[in-house]
């Protein structure tokens, strides 16, 4: 049985507007040395598909896991990679890149995959809903931070 | 209705939760309930079975009713503005063989999991970049399913 879980009963809006520009955001952070997975999630989204522009943001702090965990990201990738691709073929390419993270740390990605013209026209990124505390608990999420620690 | 009562018990002797959305007169959508089996190559069979049986299926963290993530609540609320209340959904936090299983299945590494017919849609992220853009009232039609948004969509062309 789950233990009780902290619930975040902050409902989301009704029009669902999620999207917010970051005015206070550099476009290019510098890596951090001592976040591994970020930075892996960095390099592996630039080598293998040669962004226009990157976003790699470590949201774990908004979700039910301790302090200084790797284990929820949001990532904007603009690539002409994309071109031509429907959304679900654009997402797979991001989860192929990042298979291994996936597998053993990252227990939440969220992505949005743009091509240069669709960031040219909207260069906003969205913002993740609120967390409803389904990580504290979950047997899952802690093997994946144990994963991340070592 | 002799099979839906012994599809019923099957789904709560295995112990796997399926939300069954009420129809507005009270009755019980008649999807069928879930799986039955307990090894990992009976849920991948029976996975394939489960996304076709409904039009519209959802695998996420808790019930439409309670959900227990943030992105899984995301896909609720859009099916909600959307008037979908008819569709399956499974809560893999019940079953972590279903958890993993649908993961294998879609070849897809995180909850939710949306089908429309079948067909993996994708996630939270896709399913609120096809609400926003105005896909997602145009796949529900495609379903047969005429979206409350759908009004609105016309009258902003």
């Amino acid at each position: 049985m789950l233990p009780s879980v902290l619930r975040c009963a902050r409902p989301i809006s009704t029009s669902l507007a999620l999207s917010r520009p970051l005015a206070h955001f550099r476009p290019h952070m510098d890596p951090d040395p001592s976040r591994p997975v970020e930075r892996a999630i960095r390099t592996k989204l630039t080598d293998q598909l040669k962004p226009d522009h990157l976003e790699v943001h470590n949201e774990s702090h908004m979700h039910a896991v301790p302090p200084g965990s790797e284990s929820h990201f949001r990532v904007l990738v603009v690539s002409s990679q994309f071109e031509g691709l429907p959304l679900i073929k654009r997402h797979r390419l991001v989860n192929e890149a990042l298979k291994e993270e996936l597998s053993t740390c990252v227990h939440a990605l969220a992505i949005q995959a743009k091509t240069p013209e669709q960031w040219g026209s909207n260069s906003t990124i969205a913002k993740s809903p609120p967390c409803m505390g389904g990580s504290k608990g979950d047997h899952t999420v802690e093997e994946k931070l144990k994963a991340g620690r070592e | 209705m002799n099979n839906l009562i012994r599809a019923t018990a099957r789904c709560l002797r295995s112990g796997a939760a399926v939300y069954l959305p009420r129809q507005t007169d009270g009755r019980v959508w008649s999807a069928a309930s879930a799986r039955f089996l307990c090894s990992a190559v009976d849920i991948q069979k029976d996975l394939g079975e489960m996304v076709k049986k409904d039009k519209v299926v959802v695998f996420m963290k808790g019930t439409p009713a309670q959900p227990m993530c943030g992105f899984s609540n995301a896909v609720v609320q859009i099916l909600r503005m959307h008037g979908v209340d008819e569709y399956a959904a499974y809560n893999v936090l019940e079953d972590q063989d279903l958890r993993q299983g649908v993961k294998d299945f879609s070849n897809w590494p995180t909850i939710p999991q949306v089908y429309f017919n079948g067909e993996f849609v994708g996630g939270c992220d896709i399913l609120l970049q096809m609400h926003q853009n105005g896909d997602l009232v145009e796949e529900l039609q495609k379903l047969g399913i005429s979206s409350a948004l759908q009004n609105a969509e016309k009258e902003s062309k």
